[in-house]
């Protein structure tokens, strides 16, 4: 067992003279003395050593997608991770301090997140933005509930087109303050004809705060956002979009369509799968909403001599100034991930990320191609996507994907865990980490199993 | 170790001369050109990061999408690589942290964490795991959760676990949102949430997060601990949870919490233990035999999650029995054929509260941790941080105020006010302790202190840390009788000096805008508000 505790036998012994104590148990007697040190069914501590190679074989259990074809995206994509990255947020200065409380020896901390709220105003085109929330499902919730703040209101729409685990969580959100959530019908099924609802805002009326949208959405397809933001203007309610900062490397950005608040997965543009978590969410917002925002803010100032700093900023939101009056309890966040998203984000630049969704595009699109030709197999996608689309196969989607692990490769989603109309359908992703050898594997395993 | 340099020099040549920790760091000492934003260094053209060449026959991208859904301009940075590994080390330069400085921001922890579990969470195996993909595929990963949250549940003395809280706050709203359901479960519908005037911030906005109206009660001055009294008052039938931070956030473990369990339970209210103060009782005492149900771990503070400036953390929940059927959905189980899997069928579950299981990263680190520790490992946690806080307390007293002076936890608060005759703030202590070389401690927190000083060593800190800290809090304190003014225009050796922080507030410039006009379209009321808190926490 190592130790990261310094203190000698003999300094213990002198530190608890100094105390004016004779043991260190009797720093503990205000605990009732029948409830101190519990015997704990804890194993020996291990060594550094056996501690590696223990996680290391747990580690080999799982079939990781650097060693098997997978076209699973769903919520969470695999990108390219520059070497940088994991360099520079390995830095102790970055990892090993906390919330930059003394903005003097934080400014490191502060400027990278004053860059990062700049990266993801430019890439949204909304006017502010925070320094990040949890992730995008649970920015999803805070937004709901800033948008109920902003209009008094508590009915918020949902399209079913946003990933369904946005909703759970949008739903756990929402309970507390009682916000009545409505699911508004994105898509239809005619057969061998999937649709898109050509009228998301349906349902909106004067008691609406917001209508959350997904673009793109959870079926991979560009939602038809024309007009939308226009008719919500004119009922006093908000457009609240759910974007993939990598398809904003090509798609237009939520603010040039009306969104009022935008949320995101910054996870997948700097990161590496991590089994879903850390991720990191955007929150980017209009001006004229900051003083509803969630989370931390960071602005520039000047200090005594006139040089530039960064400082947290419009604290009056915050639940350490405001307590229960807070726009939202949020402290501790995600900022090392958001810190490795800026680096990506500077690493690809506006020409890197750009080719990074062109590449998911025609991949994805090539895939489809393939596919769509096997017999017994359509692709069923109703609109133009980047990087994922429907194919309809012969059986269930859950038999293809378990025959296709048993040939070593990671299927796609399941549309059945969304919506039992859609059980003979997956849901295929292609990223520009996706191989034009492993797409003809995919093809040829489809092929050998037949219709 | 001798404080403040020798007699007859400058204050700035004082506090550079100054034997520290930050004379040898050279970005901090000195005042230095700022480090322009990232955007400021763009050249139109300049390239870093490439991709292979695409590996499939490529289309005309307006064959697969349409014109009108393309994007105009991006103004990422166009920068070389070197730019950005430049750019982010001299950001890195302009931080304290742990691996440089003395850290005792209080309620913080801030100790040492083995730089093993970023070799761990680093293993390929897990780094390339898709949170959707079969169970079957992802045994290891499950196995993991499953495992930590086991070892949790014993540490803790409390049955249901739950790792898919990513922060404390986060981990606060699932058990209040756990509480909640258990109450409407049993069909009873209450309005309140009992909180200490002592509690974190996060505390009462959880409360009101969750449908509550946050209660605030008083506590006793003599002791430190909660108003028994106040709480007996408080309490009835419309009570849905107690928050009770244990130790508290003085520093003190709450001698009356067995009772405060006893009569929550007595009037159906469920007690809610802010588990931020963990660390002093790890392998010390379990919080579910005081009579806790619900409690959260911020596993970014006990359990070894280096804290990222700003995280990613762990908020894992424990609960009782009776409570684990409304913990969050998805539960790692374990199944009867002894593979790992997700039980989804959870009817009474509160739901999800993250995309997908919480911070996996962070929980391998934390299993890691426990396990290198062990059995004998982690009652050295607590027994040293309670230790050290101790001896700490020990070499302070004499030099400034404890607020209560009795043998504490992990941490303990100071009262600032002695300085306040000389005309110092706590503020300008902490920002003096910088010039010396060390994060100050937190400062305004609980906000119950006048100007408070709130100090957490840590377990991983050595006596000769402590003593050299101990000293320079004295020789501070000695100069503020003496130049008062050396403190009152601290730190003279970081990159800047205090930030205008109403200028920040009145006239935002919350991004770069790259020659865009600044839409001011914020209000000036806010600024005053912000000016009346500067320096706080």
């Amino acid at each position: 067992m190592p130790t990261y505790v310094p203190t000698t036998a003999r300094e213990r012994e002198e530190m608890l003279r100094t105390i004016g104590v004779a043991s260190v148990d009797d720093l503990f007697r205000d605990i009732p003395s029948h409830l101190h040190k519990p015997d704990l069914d804890v194993p020996a501590g291990l060594s550094e050593l056996e501690t590696l190679r223990h996680l290391r074989q747990l580690s080999e259990l799982n079939l990781d997608l650097d060693h098997h074809a997978s076209f699973l995206g769903a919520g969470a994509y695999r990108h390219f991770t520059p070497s940088i990255i994991g360099h520079l947020i390995g830095r102790g200065e970055f990892l090993t301090s906390y919330t930059p409380y003394q903005p003097e020896v934080s400014q490191g901390t502060l400027q990278s997140i004053y860059e990062w709220q700049s990266l993801v105003c430019e890439l949204t085109g909304m006017d502010v933005s925070n320094a990040a929330v949890y992730d995008a499902a649970t920015g999803v919730g805070e937004a709901a509930r800033m948008a109920c703040a902003l209009t008094r209101r508590k009915r918020v729409l949902v399209a079913d087109t946003v990933n369904p685990l946005y909703r759970e969580v949008l739903a756990t959100y929402t309970t507390g303050p009682g916000i009545e959530i409505t699911t508004v019908s994105g898509w239809r099924r005619d057969g061998d004809r999937l649709e898109r609802s050509e009228d998301l805002a349906a349902e909106i009326d004067e008691s609406v705060a917001c209508l959350i949208i997904q673009q793109p959405n959870f079926l991979g397809w560009v939602e038809n956002v024309d007009g939308l933001a226009a008719r919500l203007r004119a009922a006093g309610a908000i457009l609240v979009v759910v974007a993939d900062p990598a398809s904003l490397g090509l798609l237009r950005p939520p603010g040039a369509y009306g969104a009022g608040i935008v949320v995101g997965e910054g996870k997948w543009t700097g990161g590496p799968l991590d089994f879903g978590g850390p991720l990191v969410g955007l929150f980017a917002c209009k001006g004229e909403y900051v003083r509803q925002m969630p989370g931390r803010i960071v602005g520039a100032t000047v200090d005594g001599d006139g040089r530039r700093g960064f400082v947290l900023t419009l604290a009056t939101r915050e639940q350490h100034i405001r307590r229960e009056k807070a726009t939202s309890n949020i402290c501790t966040s995600e900022a090392l991930i958001a810190l490795s998203t800026s680096i990506y984000l500077c690493e690809m630049g506006p020409t890197g990320l750009r080719e990074v969704a062109e590449q998911c595009v025609q991949k994805s699109h090539y895939l489809a191609d393939q596919l769509g030709g096997l017999d017994g197999y359509r692709v069923l996608s109703a609109a133009p996507y980047v990087k994922e689309f429907v194919l309809r196969g012969p059986r269930a989607a859950s038999e293809t994907n378990r025959a296709l692990l048993e040939r070593g490769i990671i299927g796609g989603f399941d549309l059945g865990r969304y919506s039992p109309a859609l059980a003979d359908c997956l849901l295929l992703c292609c990223t520009e980490m996706t191989m034009r050898q492993e797409m003809d594997q995919l093809v040829a395993a489809l092929q050998e199993m037949g219709r | 170790m001798t404080a403040a340099g020798g007699s007859g020099q400058s204050p700035e040549a004082r506090a550079m001369s100054h034997k520290s920790n930050a004379a040898s760091n050279a970005s901090l000492t000195g005042r230095r050109q700022p480090e322009p934003l990232i955007f400021e260094k763009s050249v139109s053209g300049r390239r870093a990061g490439s991709l292979p060449a695409l590996d499939v026959p490529a289309k005309p991208l307006s064959e697969l999408l349409p014109e009108s859904e393309l994007r105009g301009e991006l103004r990422l940075p166009e920068v070389s690589e070197l730019d950005v590994v430049r750019h982010f080390t001299r950001l890195s330069k302009r931080n304290y942290s742990v691996d440089s400085e003395f850290y005792p921001l209080g309620s913080c922890t801030m100790k040492y964490n083995p730089r093993v579990d970023e070799n761990v969470a680093g293993l390929p195996g897990f780094r390339q795991l898709h949170p959707l993909q079969p169970e079957e595929s992802a045994q290891g990963a499950l196995r993991v959760l499953y495992e930590l949250e086991r070892l949790l549940a014993e540490i803790t003395g409390l049955p249901g676990v739950s790792a898919q809280p990513v922060a404390g706050a986060h981990g606060e709203l699932t058990g209040i949102l756990m509480a909640r359901a258990a109450h409407i479960k049993q069909g009873r519908v209450r309005k309140k949430v009992l909180i200490p005037d002592s509690a974190h911030g996060t505390n009462p906005a959880t409360a009101a997060m969750a449908g509550y109206d946050a209660v605030t009660m008083g506590h006793n001055r003599q002791t430190g601990e909660l108003d028994l009294e106040d709480f007996k008052a408080k309490l009835d039938e419309d009570c849905a949870a107690i928050m009770m931070t244990v130790p508290n956030t003085l520093g003190l473990f709450e001698r009356q919490i067995v009772e405060i369990c006893r009569l929550a339970h007595d009037a159906g209210c469920y007690v809610y233990c802010d588990g931020a103060n963990m660390n002093a009782m790890v392998g010390q005492v379990r919080p579910g035999d005081f009579g806790v149900d619900l409690l959260h771990i911020n596993l970014h503070k006990t359990f070894a999650v280096p804290h990222g400036g700003g995280g990613p953390g762990g908020g894992a929940i424990c609960v009782v029995k009776d409570l684990e059927p409304f913990l969050p959905a998805p539960v790692v189980t374990r199944r009867a054929d002894g593979s790992y899997g997700f039980d989804t069928d959870r009817p009474d579950t509160i739901g999800r509260v993250h995309g997908f299981y919480g911070n996996f990263n962070a929980a391998l680190r934390s299993y890691a941790y426990i396990l290198l520790h062990g059995k004998e490992g982690l009652p050295e946690i607590g027994a040293n941080a309670v230790l050290n806080a101790n001896y700490l307390l020990a070499k302070l007293r004499g030099h400034f105020t404890p607020y209560v002076d009795r043998a504490c936890m992990h941490e303990f608060v100071l009262d600032g006010r002695s300085l306040r005759e000389h005309g110092v703030r706590t503020l300008d202590l902490a920002k003096r302790l910088i010039d010396y070389g060390y994060h100050p401690p937190t400062i305004y927190f609980p906000l119950i202190v006048p100007e408070a000083i709130m100090i957490e060593p840590t377990e991983t800190e050595s006596r000769e840390t402590m003593d050299a800290f101990a000293d320079a809090m004295i020789a501070i304190a000695q100069e503020a009788r003496e130049q008062p003014d050396l403190l009152h225009h601290a730190p003279h050796v970081t990159p800047v000096g205090r930030l205008d922080e109403v200028r920040a507030a009145r006239q935002p410039d919350l991004r770069w805008r790259g020659g865009i006009e600044h839409d001011a379209a914020e209000s000036k009321a806010e600024a005053k508000h912000e000016a009346s808190i500067q320096g706080r926490y």
